[in-house]
């Protein structure tokens, strides 16, 4: 069993001492937090990794739970306040240097045994910094992949702007997966809804290259063969260009620049217009009158 | 051998589709509707394929083929209530029927059918088919 522990042990009160004064030197982030609870961590997280390099020198054994879930807790809170991984596995290594010198002063007699202990707590210590990287990490795969959902479920509503006219906006950059659901998605709301005029709006859309292009002349394809007239709007300038560069065919499309554009269309195209309220009642007037 | 019905009315002759489309099934509908249209001078042809969930190239080939041959013996074609399912196939095939005019249902095929014939006449009857 190696004799680091009990050193470290002995020593904590001065190993806790020269940490902090290591990390006010380096890693100390005084925006982030304050220097109460980093001491409160620091002497926590010594005296369960003393404790727990006691009994063991594995980092994944049980005599490391206590610590690890610690550890786990810790990286967590630091990268919801703003800590990068980095800076929070520099706050376990720069642990180091304190009990490198405590094992320095107690074993200063005997070099070999020195150089084996100070090889075991560095090896302790690294692990116990790989684990906040791995728990930071994990956790911002977790944000990441929760947003990508979020993403895809606000990213394609279908919106009824009157009595047989849908709108799809779209907004982000559209890849494979997202066009298939766009693509399903307005046309189950075409049946549902027994539209007769379908808008597609790209003005939320950043690119548009020959891929993008192809899938959304499918889509407008599909819902012309189950019956609905399809209208692209929201092309904005720079796209037009684009599209044009690429050599991309929209001539059997009905392209309308602003979504207001299409819509009055898709009006017209229905056989209704939209009045003025005091024209209506002026021209209702006079065919009282007369 | 299984035949799929094609009724007379008027001016326009209405096919449902109501079972799934096999090859000869799609032959001998495709001959039998031209032997219908030759005969009644029909103007008008519906398809409805609201029944029809699964298609193949072959059969999206046929409809097309079907739309060709009518308009060759003047009579437009109109296709209804295509599922979604059927019309992403239909465009992953690359087929986009473009001879084809669509509908979403009957109703507003037979509307657009009337409107292309111009025989106000008829619009009664176009009306009885939905029931």
């Amino acid at each position: 069993m190696a004799a680091f522990p009990e050193i470290v042990r002995a020593h904590e009160t001065a190993i806790l001492s020269g940490w902090m004064s290591d990390m006010a030197a380096s890693t100390r982030r005084k925006d982030l937090i304050n220097d109460s609870d980093l001491q409160a961590q620091a002497s926590e997280l010594l005296k369960l990794f003393s404790e727990a390099s006691q009994a063991s020198g594995d980092v994944q054994s049980d005599a490391f739970a206590a610590t690890r879930s610690f550890l786990k807790e810790i990286a967590k809170t630091r990268m919801e306040v703003g800590f990068s991984a980095a800076e929070t596995s520099m706050f376990v290594l720069s642990m180091k240097q304190a009990v490198f010198n405590a094992l320095r002063d107690a074993l200063k007699s005997n070099p070999s045994e020195l150089i084996s202990e100070i090889w075991i707590a560095g090896t302790v210590i690294d692990r116990l910094a790989m684990l906040t990287v791995d728990t930071a990490v994990g956790f911002r795969e977790q944000t990441i992949a929760r947003q990508q959902e979020d993403m895809l479920e606000l990213s394609t509503p279908v919106v009824k702007l009157w009595e047989g006219v849908l709108a799809l906006p779209l907004i982000g950059t559209l890849d494979s997966a997202r066009t298939q659901v766009v693509m399903e998605s307005l046309l189950s709301a075409i049946v549902e809804t027994n539209s007769q005029v379908a808008i597609i709006d790209i003005t939320g859309v950043p690119t548009v290259d020959t891929l993008v292009a192809q899938h959304l002349i499918k889509t407008i394809t599909a819902a012309r063969l189950m019956g609905a007239d399809c209208y692209l709007s929201g092309i904005r300038p720079a796209i037009a260009q684009t599209i044009v560069h690429l050599g991309i065919d929209l001539t059997d499309i009905q392209t309308k620049a602003k979504l207001s554009d299409a819509f009055s269309l898709a009006l017209t195209r229905m056989g209704k217009s939209v009045v003025a309220l005091k024209q209506a009642a002026a021209s209702t007037q006079r065919a009282k009158e007369v | 051998m299984d035949r799929i019905p094609i009724l007379k009315m008027g001016d326009c002759l209405l096919v449902t589709i109501q079972v799934d489309m096999h090859d000869e099934l799609a032959m001998s509908l495709q001959e039998d509707l031209t032997a219908q249209i030759a005969k009644y001078a029909s103007r008008g042809v519906l398809i409805d394929i609201s029944s029809l969930e699964i298609v193949d190239s072959f059969i999206g080939r046929m409809l097309a083929n079907i739309a060709a041959m009518s308009r060759v013996l003047d009579a437009q074609t109109v296709l209804t209530g295509m599922q979604p399912a059927v019309a992403i196939t239909l465009v992953e095939l690359g087929m986009s029927l473009p001879g084809i005019r669509t509908a979403l249902n009957v109703e507003r095929g037979m509307a657009l059918l009337q409107e292309f014939i111009g025989d106000e006449v008829e619009s009664d009857q176009g009306d009885d088919t939905e029931e």
